[in-house]
């Protein structure tokens, strides 16, 4: 992390106490205070920037780091001076205030760098940072400069906020430290925490790259920066082209699911269309009359609007309907930690629905690979007709990292069952039902074709007509039929690979969603093998002749065990559950630990 | 297949499952005579409902036909009309399916005005579930959930429809086929969401409740025919007529011969005075109240969609992001 500004703008204090936060949160740091040369440059000129970098992170760390993550930048000519030094992706915190024309000419910016597009590889934050600042102190009699002065202290309770620190340990040191001049003390701690409450306000969360792979590390290609909500919007367009029919994208607004209804927006060149429905049900219901129109039908939200959506699901089994559901899982229960991170929604979508109601439900361990999950979300929907679900990490939203950029035309077209040919003596009712041996995915029928009139709905069918059924053998079969349906989702899937290490040993670590950074990571440093899933229901069909070949399966969580039950329950293992739900992701070192703590535990 | 299709052709091979008396029957007939009076194709239309004994009626008729979930038939057929808007779209709904559950969904779909002609069935009563007092039922409405009598105040569905932004609202009674024919074909014809309200008897749990005025014997004397630009006249040999009351902000019913000059004239783009014709109690007003066109919901969405949802670049045009780098 790199903090930016002019000498007085009070960035080395604000530097050390941040890194002071660091290390209370068990992460270690180096630092690297970059003071301008002259003593008083000149405010706003690119020379007198004074810049902390500090380099923070969960295992042991040797240097100040090359490229910084986050920077915050007090005024332009520090944005000037720290861009060229970040990596694709990074956070920015800017404080508008500062932006003025005469700022801008000083920094030797002949446009505004927020407008434009020189900003658009990072998060950018932006925040009236002085204005709000003066309003925070305005009570404690200060003049102008003293007020100014206390700015450092609300840019940083933003930055523990936004990094979910304790604001105690700064608040104690103020103390300590201005005890001979209470207002001022008194005037920085009140900036403290109202930059702390704006960022809850305005629900800001940093994310951070989990994983800083090395240049020399990636593979050779054509790279670009990408959030998950990018995409996961870029790959719902891909499925929609590779299955050449438009999209409708029904939903309504959710933290943190609405990156990508934004996104989505912008893609209208590419035959999407967006709707944004009077509420979560009607988004689903109106993505399922899509769906029955022809088009793509998908739908977002996290984790509450998702139980709204339950019973609409179900019809879309119950239809056989493709449509594709995104889940962009954040902390609960309830209205819980809306900006915070979990897994805990995968319960609720492979379980979560009334009666026997089976779909299938896909996880991306990723940004990028929001991308391809989408895609493959979609294939999945059409080839079955049936409703999916895809589980995103909800920080993913907003979390950039570097992607290599797929090839779309090596994407192979995304196919349903052909609507038949109408010969004389067929019966339009009977076509509607005649599944894919293999798939048991129906034929997309849609208002509009002549000759292949029929009813559908929410009532039981009869298999073959797909007439109203009360015929207890009947809803026997359907019920079969559609867990059938599901499980043949497995014989399309590659088999599970191992990520990492050997195929057999001592132990596995067994991960989905984004705790694949971290996970790797441990396994990289531990010798364990790793094991990533990303087709969460059903499973890859070698999954448990593979994890049967280690002595031990340790599965990390962002939940309180959620997967482990799943695979109690689908392979009938024993699994090490190792759960964290702070909202926060792992660190390397604790998976990393923990892995060295089985391995203890199995040779005693 | 399309020369001239009759009633007979909308008519599926389902056994139909209402009540024998239900005032549902009444509708089908009529409804499907309609469908051929219009020349509607059973390939481009489709009935979608929610759920209850009205919401069985997309079953009963030859055409395509979606039966959802409980009050969600609006939301259906939106994305159904987005997703294709050359379908006619009917949405079938109860008074509990439409206003209770589903209220919702009612209320944006108007005001959007989604082009769906909407059937809302009202026999101001639970009937599938046999009998529970619904949010159309009068107060005092006894009934297996309210034994001593309903206490909410009801919901006037033109109110609401009007409330709401709608830009067409008729009624019509379940068994008078030439009313509710010529609602029917106005409503099909209309382009943007079109709200209808059928009278309608549930012969088993709220029988007659509208006997009031559905009576053959009284309807002279309680219904109000409406017809745009023609005088509000009713009664034997329209012998009475509707005047504004400026005292007390209503309506009166005057002696047409007596005051021809103060009979009102209909006119069904005038919000107020459909107002005051909803809340009109004897007579009823029934046909079209108020029609008011404006761009249908599908078309404004269409017409700011730079493309009209087709795909004119590729994924790929757009992948690269504003900043890309290659790795050797
Ligand atoms: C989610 C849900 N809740 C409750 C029901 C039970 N239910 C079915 S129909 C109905 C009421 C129907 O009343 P109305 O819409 O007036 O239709 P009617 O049967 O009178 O035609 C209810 C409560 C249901 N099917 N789904
Ligand atoms: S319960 Fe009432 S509304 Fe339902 S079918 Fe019977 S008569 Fe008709
Ligand atoms: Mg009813």
């Amino acid at each position: 992390m790199r903090l930016a500004g002019d000498s007085g703008d009070g960035i080395q204090l604000m530097g050390s106490q941040f890194a002071v936060s660091t290390a209370l949160s068990g992460r270690d740091f180096a630092t690297f205070p970059d003071y301008p040369a002259e003593i008083r440059a000149p405010a706003g000129t690119t020379f007198g920037v004074s810049a902390y970098q500090i380099n923070l992170g969960g295992e042991p760390i040797t240097t100040a780091g090359d490229a910084p993550d986050v920077l915050v930048a007090f005024n332009p000519a520090a944005l000037k001076v720290s861009l060229p030094l970040l990596h694709p992706g990074a956070v920015i915190v800017l404080n508008n205030d500062s932006f003025t024309a005469r700022n801008l000419t000083k920094a030797g910016y002949d446009d505004d760098p927020r407008d434009g597009n020189t900003l658009d590889q990072f998060q950018v934050v932006t925040a009236d940072i002085s204005h709000l600042n003066f309003e925070a102190v305005r009570s404690f009699g200060l003049s102008k400069s003293e007020s100014g002065r206390c700015k450092n202290f609300w840019t940083l309770g933003l930055l523990l906020w936004m990094f979910d620190r304790q604001l105690e340990p700064v608040e104690a040191w103020i103390r300590r430290r201005l005890a001979g001049k209470p207002t001022m003390r008194d005037a920085n701690i009140a900036a403290l925490h109202a930059g702390h409450a704006f960022g809850e306000t305005a629900e800001l969360s940093a994310s951070l790259p989990q994983v800083s792979v090395e240049t020399a590390q990636m593979a050779p290609g054509e790279y670009r920066s990408v959030t998950g909500a990018e995409a996961l919007a870029l790959g719902i367009a891909a499925a929609g082209e590779l299955a050449e029919r438009p999209v409708l994208f029904c939903s309504y607004p959710i933290t943190p699911s609405s990156p990508l209804l934004h996104r989505l927006t912008r893609l209208q060149e590419l035959g999407v269309g967006t709707f944004q429905a009077e509420d979560e049900i009607a988004a689903i219901c109106a993505a399922i009359g899509a769906s029955y129109g022809g088009m793509i039908g998908v739908t977002s939200s996290s984790g509450p609007g998702i139980a709204l959506k339950t019973e609409a699901m179900g019809l879309a089994v119950s239809a056989e309907l493709p449509l594709l559901i995104v889940n962009w899982q954040r902390g609960g229960p309830s209205t819980g930690l809306p900006t915070k991170t979990e897994q805990s929604d995968l319960y609720q979508a492979v379980y979560g629905r009334n009666a026997d109601t089976p779909m299938p439900v896909l996880a991306a361990g990723s940004s990028g690979e929001c991308f391809d999950m989408a895609v493959e979300g979609i294939r999945v929907a059409m080839r079955h007709m049936t409703p999916v679900i895809l589980l995103v990490d909800g920080y993913l939203s907003n979390a950039s990292e570097p992607w290599l950029i797929p090839v779309i035309e090596s994407l192979a077209p995304i196919e349903s069952r052909p609507v038949p040919e109408l010969t004389g003596d067929s019966n339009p009712e009977m076509l509607a039902y005649q599944r894919d041996p293999a798939s048991l995915g129906r034929p997309w029928i849609t208002p509009g074709m002549p000759g292949l009139v029929h009813r559908t709905g929410g009532l039981e069918k009869d298999y073959v007509s797909g007439h109203i059924s009360y015929d207890p053998d009947n809803h026997q079969r359907m019920t079969e039929f559609r867990q059938a349906k599901v499980d043949a989702v497995a014989g399309f899937i590659p088999d599970q690979a191992i990520e990492l290490g050997d195929d057999s040993g001592d132990i596995v670590v067994v991960g989905w969603g984004s705790t694949y950074g971290p996970i790797y990571q441990a396994a990289r440093r531990t010798g364990a093998s790793f094991v990533h899933l990303r087709h969460i229901h059903p499973l890859p069909p070698n999954l448990g002749e593979l994890l049967a070949r280690y002595d031990k399966v340790l599965v990390p969580e962002m939940n309180n065990g959620q997967l482990a039950t799943l695979l109690r329950d689908k392979l009938g293992i024993q699994p090490i559950s190792f759960c964290k739900v702070s909202g926060q992701p792992f660190l390397i070192s604790e998976l990393a630990g923990r892995i060295e703590t089985e391995r203890k535990g199995s040779a005693s | 297949m399309n020369e001239q299709l009759t009633a007979r052709d909308f008519a599926t091979s389902q056994e139909v499952r209402w009540c024998p008396g239900c005032g549902d029957y009444a509708i089908l007939k009529t409804v499907t005579r309609a469908l051929a009076d219009v020349g509607a194709k059973p390939e481009s239309t489709v009935f979608v409902s929610g759920i209850g004994c009205a919401s069985r009626f997309p079953y009963y008729v030859e055409t395509y036909g979606f039966h959802t979930i409980h009050g969600r038939a609006p939301a259906v057929a939106t994305g159904l009309k987005l997703a294709n808007p050359e379908l006619d779209v009917w949405v079938v709904t109860g008074d509990g399916d439409g206003l209770s559950i589903g209220g919702n969904h009612l209320l944006h779909t108007l005001r959007r005005n989604v082009g769906l002609k909407i059937l809302l069935f009202n026999n101001e009563i639970y009937g599938l579930t046999k009998g529970q007092y619904s949010p159309t039922s009068r107060t005092g409405t006894v009934s297996p959930s309210s034994p001593a009598g309903s206490v909410d105040t009801p919901v006037s569905p033109g109110q609401f429809a009007l409330g709401a932004g709608a830009r067409f609202f008729a009624r019509a009674i379940d068994t008078d086929k030439v009313g509710l024919g010529n609602v029917l074909r106005q409503a099909h014809a209309f382009d943007g969401a079109s709200f209808t309200e059928i009278f309608q008897n549930c012969i088993v749990y709220n029988e007659d409740v509208f006997a009031a005025f559905t009576d053959r014997k009284n309807a002279a004397d309680s219904q109000l025919h409406l017809k745009h630009g023609e005088p509000m006249l009713f009664g034997e040999n329209n012998g009475k007529g509707i005047r504004f009351n400026p005292q007390t902000y209503a309506f009166d019913v005057v002696d047409a011969a007596e005051s021809p000059g103060d009979v009102l004239v209909h006119d069904e783009k005038n919000a107020v005075l459909a107002r005051l014709l909803i809340d009109l109690q004897l007579p009823v007003a029934l046909g079209i109240i108020y029609r008011q066109p404006a761009e249908a919901f599908e078309s404004a969405f269409y017409a700011h969609h730079p493309t009209r949802m087709r795909r004119t670049k590729s994924v790929a045009d757009f992948i690269r992001g504003p900043n890309s780098w290659t790795v050797e």
